[in-house]
């Protein structure tokens, strides 16, 4: 699937302000892996999902996707292929546009061409899939997306996502904008969406109680460094204390000052 | 005079399309148009003076607008020009370039050449009263190209490019190069550009390299005046519509400018002045319209 190799970033190379955002990262996503990432702010997370993406070029180290060298190759090359969704649920979707509109750009990957595919068939293909969502938007598939709810509108980001069959998708702390109850919902139907088409995932999230109850992989990360990479029954087992304790060991730093980013419900 | 108001706002309408394409669908402040404007008015001259079909020579100033905005989409996205700047740097180049197309002057009349304006008032002289041949020619040809830009906007191209416009992460996580949209959306604005100089080279009888000067003030007063006029609408069919009628209303301003203007003692060159005073004034007033609408911000 997605494997890094000694993957480095350093930002300000050089420079007074030289930062190392990511050191010497090696990880292999195998398929089907629901990965969740914990770790305070600063340790990295979201570089890492970055530098996946393709928005960084690691200074060190070599990226690759389904085997085949991907460091170099462009953001929008590998969405082809890497689903992503960000905190902001207003970067998934166009807002002066349709539903339906939206759906027709989002449901295929690749440039597009002098065709036309929104037609009565596939508009009830984009009704179908709606209904998976129970917020009734397939009544409202030609309003414009400013009048969605952000949690409405973060839903919908996954729901094409998952329309496009991405190999991997990168969530990069995708509820943390919403509020608890939006949150909730799309948790939920990520987790489903997971489960039901197979799909490989990363999951960023601030939330340690959401890091062990879903996933089957789990990453702790500070430092810009993946400190703890445990899996399968392994991680079943965790708690949220036991997580602390092992950071503490770690690390030898306390993390109580993280305990409130690191919220634990 | 009504119908030469009309005939002007039509032919320079074609070009606030392109401008609409560009600042409004593609979010890309292209100043290229005050150079492709000329520029489609140059080629249309020399065309027609090397004796070629008036429709022909149409098709080759399409294709220098197009060339023209290429280069400044791919001085943009290559270089990491700002897209004022590309767009600053083609218009100064095209200067000297539509001087060299016209044969080095700045200023080349048609004489006898066949235009198609001419053409076409000939065959329907005695058909339509004479005064209104060009106002039908124009209103056809206006909407001719208003309805394939529609078509354009409802292909799943047309509508990516319009995403990117409002969001460009949208458009790269679907897989699609925003420099490619950006280089066919730049290029075909350009292209609508040239052909309306094409059309107003015609129609004043000559091509002048300073034909564009201040054009991207008056296309994007035009693409306001539109916005101003008509509710907030995400149809494109209506936004085009609305382009083309800000520019009627637009050049009929000035044309009242340019004619009447002398009662309050204005000379033509206060035009410029009343172009800006009237972005300004427009910009207020939609600012005021825009504070009436709760927003929402979301982080």
């Amino acid at each position: 699937m997605i494997e890094l190799k000694n993957v480095s970033i350093v930002f300000g190379q050089g420079t007074v302000n030289e930062n190392k955002a990511l050191n010497n990262i090696n990880l292999k996503v195998k398929e089907g892996d629901f990965i969740t990432i914990i770790g305070s702010n600063g340790a990295g997370k979201s570089t890492l999902f970055n530098t996946i993406a393709g928005t960084y070029v690691p200074s060190e180290g070599q990226i690759f996707a389904n085997d085949k060298n991907v460091t170099r190759d462009p953001e929008y090359k590998r969405a082809k292929y890497i689903g992503r969704i960000f905190q902001n649920p207003l970067l998934g979707t166009a807002g002066n546009m349709s539903l339906e509109d939206n759906m027709t750009i989002t449901h295929k990957k690749g440039m597009k061409w002098l065709r036309r595919s929104l037609n009565s068939k596939t508009r009830e293909m984009f009704r179908q899939q709606l209904v998976q969502l129970k917020m009734g938007l397939e009544y409202r598939m030609k309003e414009n997306l400013v009048m969605f709810s952000g949690g409405q509108r973060q839903a919908l980001t996954l729901l094409m996502m998952v329309l496009s069959k991405p190999s991997l998708i990168l969530l990069d702390e995708h509820t943390a904008a919403l509020d608890p109850k939006n949150a909730e919902i799309v948790l939920e139907l990520t987790n489903k969406f997971i489960s039901e088409y197979h799909l490989t995932a990363m999951m960023i999230t601030h939330n340690m109680t959401h890091a062990i109850e879903f996933g089957n992989r789990l990453l702790m990360m500070d430092g810009g460094e993946i400190i703890f990479d445990i899996e399968g029954e392994e991680k079943k087992a965790l708690t949220v204390e036991k997580l602390i304790q092992k950071f503490h060991e770690l690390r030898h730093k306390t993390f109580e000052n993280d305990r409130t980013l690191l919220a634990e419900d | 005079m009504i119908e030469g108001i009309f005939v002007e706002g039509l032919i320079y309408g074609i070009m606030v399309l392109g401008v609409f394409i560009s600042f409004r669908i593609l979010d890309f402040p292209d100043l290229t148009v005050d150079g492709s404007f000329p520029l489609g008015a140059a080629l249309m001259v020399q065309c027609l003076l090397l004796g070629m079909n008036g429709w022909l020579a149409l098709l080759v100033a399409f294709a220098g607008g197009v060339l023209a905005g290429v280069v400044t989409a791919l001085i943009h996205n290559h270089l990491r020009v700002p897209n004022l700047l590309a767009g600053i740097l083609t218009m100064t180049m095209l200067y000297s370039i539509n001087i060299r197309i016209l044969g080095n002057r700045a200023n080349v009349p048609i004489l006898d050449q066949s235009t198609i304006l001419k053409q076409v008032t000939e065959k329907f002289t005695g058909i339509i009263p004479d005064d209104y041949i060009l106002l039908v020619f124009f209103v056809i040809v206006a909407l001719v190209v208003k309805v394939l830009l529609d078509l354009f906007f409802r292909t799943d191209l047309g509508m990516t490019m319009g995403a990117m416009g409002n969001n460009e992460q949208m458009v790269i996580s679907q897989g699609v190069n925003p420099k490619t949209l950006k280089t066919i959306g730049v290029g075909l604005s350009n292209g609508l550009v040239a052909i309306s100089g094409a059309f107003a080279a015609q129609y004043l009888g000559f091509a002048d390299v300073g034909l564009g000067q201040g054009i991207i003030v008056s296309g994007l007063a035009s693409v306001m005046i539109g916005e101003f006029l008509v509710l907030k609408s995400n149809r494109i069919g209506v936004l085009t519509l609305c382009a083309l009628a800000g520019s009627v209303c637009f050049y009929a301003v000035m044309y009242v400018g340019r004619f009447y203007g002398y009662v309050i003692h204005m000379t033509p060159s206060d035009l410029n002045l009343i172009k800006g005073v009237l972005i300004i004034a427009l910009l207020i007033a939609t600012q005021a319209k825009k504070l009436k609408v709760p927003f929402k911000v979301a982080k």
